[in-house]
């Protein structure tokens, strides 16, 4: 099985935020929740850069290790996924997470921030392939259908990319190698404990 | 061909040649001295400068402040500690306390009253101060099994009771860990004034300890006051502990208070490990305070406790008591009655 996961090429994002807006879209998720987001580094300055993050599907997800009901799982495609049924919103997650990814209905006190929603890399959650109650609470799946997530899918520089991580690590090599310049692929070192040599 | 579009033709060509010569030496230029990515932020650079604790911040267009922080590694960190060391100490002083207490009622059995139960009782705790007592025991029990069942119970409740009832256990056991936590200080409050006064550490404890509380050998009951060293030290440890479980529980249930998400890591880390602690002293006091000693429920249950209980184990405190009531008068009026008015 592949080895899924996101990488976004800085050098080509243009801050357009149509992958932030094409999964709220997909995934018709509730307001305030950004599964996706792209943050600009040094915003304004020579040199600046546009990252597109949101959960980077881990190897030994942090989030899986300290949340309380183990709601997490990790499938075949080492996509990370976990169960709204189980998850009791306690905000660990959140604050385990390398990547801000973990997201609550409700950002309240005493605890009441509700369901954690975050990115399924387009691959919806625990209950059957495709059904309604998986779309209700996770979105559409997919992945199930044969297709990658939507953000990267219609990424109009093709900047952020998704899909086995040997492929889209060789994608992001050939690329810096034929214009001679990359800063990087963000965030490979926290997610997957290593990065992307050119 | 009118006049018009030759002369359009002619313009092009005249603006085409114009740009061409100051184009071209701009771009013989530029790929001299433009890089495109001399000033380029690098994230290999900006982990370099971030020293471990911080985050690669950055703006993000979405209102949320919280979004704008890109790779946070300082957060597997915590990830790290919190399902490893602080589940370890959890694991050790709670099942090595229980471990402690089988073998000590293993070895030294349950401690009878040595003279037998007397046909007398007094009175030892108030209604109010059992009312505190039990606030707290109460609430502090319910704290606990919530709060450990948030560290095991993924790796021993789940398997047993499966993922849809542990996850709504979990659901109730979070609501009734945020809110009992208020009922807990309160009863924190009321034992610490009620009970200040007869802790402070002084001589006698100090014998008390070298005598090791008489715990270990039959027969031998070291001198007390109304509480004893040991359970001075445990006033201490309820209050010091819980003061600490108190700030920074309340920490974790303000976030925003808790000064960023290092800060809440930190107090999240030491709530779970002072609570690991507490509940180990706590499971020792609930084994010595029912099965582990004849009468002493009774202090804490009905209040008055067995006159050879007392005597055995608090003596000066029975001295002083009984010397009041003997002075004349008896128990609720000798107070004032051995205060001179000036």
């Amino acid at each position: 099985m592949a080895r899924m996961k996101f990488l976004c090429d800085a050098d080509r994002c243009i801050e357009c935020n149509a992958c932030v807006t094409a999964c709220k879209n997909e995934h018709e998720v509730p307001w305030g929740i950004n599964r996706r987001r792209v943050v600009t580094i040094n915003d304004g300055l020579p040199g600046e850069r546009s990252v597109s993050m949101a959960c980077m599907h881990c190897t030994d997800a942090p989030c899986a290790a300290v949340c309380p009901v183990d709601c997490f799982y990790t499938t075949e495609d080492a996509v990370v996924l976990h169960s709204k049924d189980t998850c009791i919103g306690c905000g660990y997650c959140f604050y385990a997470c390398p990547f801000g990814a973990p997201q609550y209905p409700r950002v309240g006190n005493f605890g009441t921030r509700g369901k954690m929603d975050k990115c399924t890399y387009c691959a919806g959650g625990p209950e059957a392939d495709m059904t309604e109650a998986e779309y209700v609470k996770y979105g559409s799946n997919r992945l199930a259908e044969g297709k990658l997530p939507l953000c990267a899918e219609m990424c109009s520089t093709k900047s952020l990319l998704a899909g086995d991580g040997d492929i889209i690590a060789d994608i992001y090599r050939e690329r810096v190698v034929t214009r001679g310049y990359g800063s990087g692929a963000w965030g490979w070192r926290s997610a997957y404990g290593e990065t992307v040599s050119v | 061909m009118t006049i018009f579009t030759k002369m359009s033709r002619v313009i092009a060509v005249l603006a085409l040649g114009l740009f061409a010569m100051i184009a071209q030496p701009q771009a013989s230029q530029a790929q001299d001295i433009i890089n495109p990515t001399a000033e380029s932020v690098t994230e290999d650079a900006l982990m370099e400068a971030l020293n471990g604790d911080a985050q690669v911040q950055g703006r993000v267009s979405i209102p949320d402040d919280l979004s704008s922080g890109l790779i946070k590694p300082a957060n597997r960190g915590w990830a790290d500690t919190h399902g490893g060391p602080v589940r370890t100490v959890n694991l050790i002083a709670v099942v090595g306390m229980i471990v402690l207490l089988v073998a000590f009622y293993a070895i030294r059995g349950k401690i009878r009253i040595d003279s037998g139960p007397s046909s007398e009782r007094i009175q030892r705790f108030s209604a109010t101060e059992r009312f505190a007592h039990w606030l707290m025991a109460v609430s502090f029990i319910v704290l606990a099994l919530t709060g450990l069942n948030l560290v095991f119970g993924r790796a021993v409740i789940l398997p047993v009771f499966g993922e849809d009832a542990f996850g709504t256990l979990s659901a109730w056991g979070k609501i009734a860990h945020n809110y009992m936590g208020f009922a807990f200080m309160l009863g924190l409050i009321l034992s610490f004034v009620y009970w200040i006064a007869h802790n402070i550490p002084d001589k006698v404890d100090m014998h008390w300890l070298s005598k090791g509380g008489g715990l270990f050998v039959k027969g031998v009951h070291p001198p007390a006051k109304k509480f004893n060293a040991g359970q001075k030290g445990i006033f201490w440890s309820v209050t010091l502990g819980g003061a600490a479980l108190s700030f920074t529980g309340v920490m974790l249930l303000f976030p925003e208070l808790a000064g960023g998400e290092a800060g809440w890591q930190l107090y999240q880390v030491i709530h779970g490990v002072v609570a690991a602690i507490l509940t180990a002293i706590v499971i020792a006091h609930i084994y010595i305070g029912s099965v582990g000693m004849e009468g002493a429920y009774d202090a804490m249950g009905s209040g008055e406790v067995d006159l050879n209980w007392a005597k055995e184990h608090h003596s000066l405190w029975v001295e002083e008591v009984q010397g009041k009531s003997s002075d004349g008068t008896d128990d609720g009026s000798a107070r004032p009655g051995t205060q001179p008015a000036e």
